[in-house]
């Protein structure tokens, strides 16, 4: 057993902490109001690597590994989880498609640009009729010679708005389940004829991601770009999912750190019934609850990482993480702006915005309660 | 055996810079305390006149190093003029002003003739006496470690701030000579002038030459002030609520010109569109820790004193005696900042142009 | 062209506080970073190797853990890195520090070397001249642009009035402001490649050949700490109350004054 980070890993975070703090977080208040992800920080992020953490250099990629990417992840969504988002859909659920079913010379074509900081990658799965149940999808696709013909809608299609590469997920045969006739299809955004992407759908939190809802109105995509076989869709968007949810287990860990920085260094200035805030002990036991929860969360987060880079079965640890850290995120960014009353109440302080970025994190990749079926389905309780 | 303190002269196109004769008076006092002679040392091209200037303020005997290669500064020549001069002359002591000059040529020098150098010392000590006065008086230094000291110690205690001036070392160089010190500018007090001192001017030959340059100079070009970001600034005059409206920054900056800093603000300035928003101090502004923070008129919102309560000195003018900011100053006035800020730029003038005029 | 730069690794002191009751310095828990003149030197070193090739080299004396400074300047893109490490080492002042490094670069070898101006916990601007010096090579201090022409460097040479453009044939020294360049970051996969290089230690025995142990450490350096101490603890402020106008000026003129402002 090691609890320590190696001196690499301790660099990397060293590396993801000074640039979130001063290149990210005197963005993400405008980023959030405005609704717009800074074009010009994602291309500083591409260039010193951050979309291609856990990637071979081989594939032009950092070489890291999935704890170097949880590290970025934490730090990163400690100041603004938008930015986690992106960096983590790109990262964990298009990248890992291609970096673990593509052909070499898929990866050669698509996961090299992609981890290389040239371009961006999305994941298409959930549609208008099918979130947490799968099954219910709709979107098709017919063979016709050399392509297939994709058609449907993919919905809050996180990076959509800027993204070039997407892994989509169609239905190659509707005569079995969902689960048996799914295909996986990398698709070029930007360039394929009949695709549209719309304006930014409007949410609660994480307003500075770009999700939207993809069409797709026969969209020709050669054979070539079949990831896997025809008919492992499915099999594929639950494995991304599995590695998908260790970064939002880290990113809901950031989220939660982030908040509880704030709320000490507020604590340290504000001064009631004369003396600090922090200086009141119901305020120190409150604190150490919620760093002890926060740790706990990330022990469980990191625990899923290395799993999955030792390559063992990840997925119910991820899982865990998940549910845990998301729960935890939620409990403390509530406990701060609680603290930080009337001032945490406010937009100028990012605590709010941290609170309603929380609450995603117990929806997406897997609701919580799609954790507790994948935690339970591992536990043989029948 | 080496004896006396000389003090290189720093001249820039023939003008003698102010540090040089406060170094000369220092050196004065210290000569005192050593019972030994102030010697100036001049370098530069057709610079032989300035020479009494630096007798009046103290010096005993000036050399002067006349060349054209030491017309602009470069550091080997400058170099080579002193390295004769303590070759040949074995000083005791060689101060040098902290400059952007001082603080190439002296290293250099130090490491020349192998002694050893302290840098940007605010204070200086020969007597043990006034050292252990000073001790007791500005630092927390325990009274058993003061008065242990050995008063009969004759070496020169050097006192600089390191850490950004968090802590503060005296250092000696016991076992080599010359005692070197680089002195920060405006530290040392200045003497006063006296046309009835007199002295010795005499002219070294160092034997420099063009050929001891090895850098070539392509261009001098005076300095074109750059837009000025305020959390490098010494000095910052800040304005809040009380004063007023965009106009009410007008006395700051005055006031900011006059003592060499700049003007920044607290949040409702920048809000209400009075001043630019780059000059905002606090949690959605810069933070700044200044040698001295004026707040005018600042009640000292929590979110404002995050951004500017490392602040080395904090003088707060406010009409409300009980905000949050008179608390956090070092000196707090209570009164109105639109009588005092033009009264004190006025006084701040008067006093400058009373130095000035030498 | 061989560019050397000689970094070091100092607390940050933005981060380093005085205990309020002993006035003393609290370096538990305090960050080690690249000194800031030093990262704009190796980022103008990385740059100049961009435009005309060659290779950048980070040296840094100090105790086993500035071995992270070092992994930091690798992975912003250095090609090498060597730390000159040992018990001898310790102590040891400017010129001391200098003799070291001096040696050191000898046995390196070098074109250019970069420096930067001085380092935040000592301010003294002192080791950049006394390495110059004891290389025999000509220096530019304070320098806030950086260009090569051939065999010769071209500085801009900044003083508190002007600043002069200077051409240095190389070999040379020149000591890097802040302002020379705005340094990059480390690169996610320069850290992984950081890892997997190794750092040259060179300790006492491999240079003794070249160095005076009469010059080193503690015993060697001209200058010595006479005391440290802190300042006396900040007093809770003055308020004043009730002064005419004229009697607050002549309140905050004395200490203007007092504190040396003006």
């Amino acid at each position: 057993m090691d609890f320590q980070l190696s001196k690499m890993h301790l660099l990397q975070q060293e590396l993801y902490r000074k640039f979130a703090e001063t290149e990210i977080a005197p963005l993400a208040h405008d980023m959030d109001e405005s609704e717009v992800y800074s074009q010009e920080l994602l291309q500083k992020m591409q260039k010193y690597g951050f979309f291609g953490i856990p990637y071979g250099k081989e594939y032009g990629g950092v070489g890291a590994d999935t704890l170097a990417y949880t590290l970025c992840m934490e730090e990163v969504s400690k100041v603004d989880a938008s930015t986690g988002i992106t960096i983590s859909v790109h990262t964990s659920l298009c990248c890992s498609c291609i970096n673990e079913f593509g052909t070499e010379e898929q990866k050669q074509k698509f996961l090299r640009p992609l981890v290389d900081g040239s371009k961006i990658g999305c994941y298409g799965l959930t549609e208008p009729g099918a979130g947490s149940d799968v099954q219910g999808a709709q979107t098709v696709a017919v063979e016709d010679g050399d392509d297939y013909i994709i058609t449907g809608s993919k919905v809050f299609t996180t990076n959509s708005g800027f993204a070039d590469t997407c892994v989509v997920f169609a239905l190659t045969d509707r005569s079995v389940p969902a689960a048996k006739g799914m295909t996986a299809f990398i698709v070029d955004l930007k360039e394929m004829p009949g695709i549209t992407v719309s304006e930014n759908i409007q949410r609660m939190g994480i307003r500075a991601a770009s999700n939207c809802i993809v069409t797709y109105d026969k969209v020709r995509v050669p054979k070539d770009r079949v990831l896997g076989k025809v008919g492992s869709g499915f099999k594929i968007a639950m494995k991304a999912l599995d590695a998908g949810r260790i970064g939002i287990a880290a990113q809901a860990v950031g989220i939660a750190q982030g908040a509880l920085n704030e709320a000490i260094k507020y604590g340290k200035e504000r001064k009631q019934f004369g003396k600090t805030i922090n200086s009141f002990q119901n305020t120190q036991f409150k604190m150490a609850e919620l760093q002890t929860k926060i740790d706990a969360a990330r022990l469980l987060t990191w625990r899923a990482a290395k799993e999955k880079d030792n390559h063992g079965n990840y997925g119910p640890y991820a899982a865990m993480a998940k549910l845990f850290a998301s729960d935890v995120a939620n409990e403390v960014t509530r406990a701060c702006v609680q603290f930080m009353g009337g001032y945490g109440y406010c937009r100028e302080y990012p605590v709010e915005r941290m609170m309603r970025d929380a609450k995603i994190t117990e929806i997406y990749e897997g609701t919580s309660e799609v954790m507790k079926m994948v935690i339970s389905g591992s536990m043989k309780l029948k | 055996m080496s004896k006396d303190i000389y003090v290189v002269v720093e001249q820039r196109n023939g003008h003698i810079q102010k540090v040089s004769y406060e170094l000369i008076s220092e050196a004065t006092k210290l000569a005192a305390d050593l019972g030994e002679q102030v010697v100036a040392v001049l370098m530069g091209y057709k610079i032989a006149d300035k020479a009494d200037a630096l007798i009046q303020y103290g010096a005993q005997k000036v050399l002067v190093i006349d060349a054209p290669v030491l017309e602009n500064y470069t550091t080997e020549p400058y170099v080579r003029g002193i390295e004769y001069i303590i070759k040949n002359y074995d000083p005791n002591i060689v101060l040098f002003g902290a400059s952007s000059i001082g603080r190439d040529m002296a290293p250099r020098i130090a490491g020349r003739v192998h002694t050893g150098l302290t840098a940007d010392c605010t204070r200086l000590d020969v007597d043990v006496a006034k050292y252990q006065e000073y001790l007791r008086k500005a630092t927390n230094l325990p009274e058993e470690k003061i008065a242990a000291l050995d008063t009969s110690d004759r070496n020169l205690k050097m006192t600089r701030p390191a850490f950004g001036g968090n802590v503060m070392a005296t250092i000696v160089c016991r076992n080599y000579r010359p005692q070197m010190a680089t002195v920060r500018p405006g530290v040392m007090e200045l003497g006063e002038k006296d046309t009835s001192r007199t002295g010795e001017v005499i002219m070294v030959d160092a034997g420099l030459t063009m050929d001891d340059m090895n850098v070539e100079i392509l261009d001098v070009a005076k300095q074109t002030k750059k837009a000025v970001d305020i959390t490098d600034a010494k000095i910052l005059v800040s304005g809040g609520r009380g004063v007023g409206g965009p106009e009410g920054y007008d006395p700051l900056r005055e006031l900011a010109a006059e003592l060499g800093g700049e003007v920044s603000s607290s949040r409702i300035g920048v809000d209400n569109g009075w001043i630019e928003k780059d000059r905002q101090v606090g949690q959605t502004g810069k933070t700044v820790h200044p040698e001295l923070y004026i707040a005018c008129g600042i009640s000292g919102a929590i979110q404002h004193q995050a951004g500017m309560e490392d602040s080395e000195f904090i003088l707060a003018i406010n009409t409300d005696k009980y905000c949050p900011m008179m608390q956090l100053a070092d000196l707090g006035i209570v009164g109105d900042l639109k009588k005092i800020v033009p009264a004190l730029t006025e006084a701040v003038r008067a006093y400058k142009a009373e130095k000035a005029a030498l | 062209m061989k560019i050397v730069v000689c970094i070091k690794q100092v607390p940050d002191t933005a981060e380093v506080k005085l205990d309020p009751k002993t006035g003393t310095l609290i370096r538990d828990g305090v960050p080690s970073i690249i000194n800031h003149d030093d990262k704009a030197g190796l980022e103008a070193a990385l740059e100049l190797r961009e435009k005309v090739g060659g290779t950048v080299t980070v040296v840094c004396m100090g105790p086993p853990q500035a071995d992270v400074a070092l992994r930091e300047a690798l992975a912003m893109g250095a090609d090498d890195a060597y730390l000159l490490s040992a018990r001898e080492f310790g102590g040891s002042d400017t010129y001391a520090t200098a003799t070291i490094i001096a040696t050191g670069l000898r046995k390196i070898g070098f074109d250019l070397v970069i420096t930067g101006r001085q380092a935040i916990d000592g301010d003294t601007a002192q080791v950049g001249p006394q390495i110059a010096e004891q290389l025999k090579i000509p220096q530019v201090s304070y320098a806030e642009e950086l260009d090569v022409d051939g065999d010769y460097v071209i500085v801009k040479r900044q003083y508190e009035d002007q600043s002069h453009m200077l051409k240095v044939k190389m070999p040379c020294l020149v000591t890097a402001l802040s302002e020379l360049c705005e340094p990059r970051y480390m690169h996610a996969g320069g850290i992984v490649d950081a890892y997997n290089k190794d750092i040259t230690v060179w300790g006492f025995d491999d240079l003794k050949n070249d160095l005076n142990p009469e010059w080193i450490g503690l015993k060697g350096s001209p200058t010595n700490v006479f005391q440290s101490f802190g300042k006396k603890p900040k007093v809770a402020g003055t308020v004043l109350d009730g002064l005419s106008t004229e009697e607050a000026v002549e309140k905050i003129m004395a200490m203007l004054i007092e504190r040396h402002i003006i």
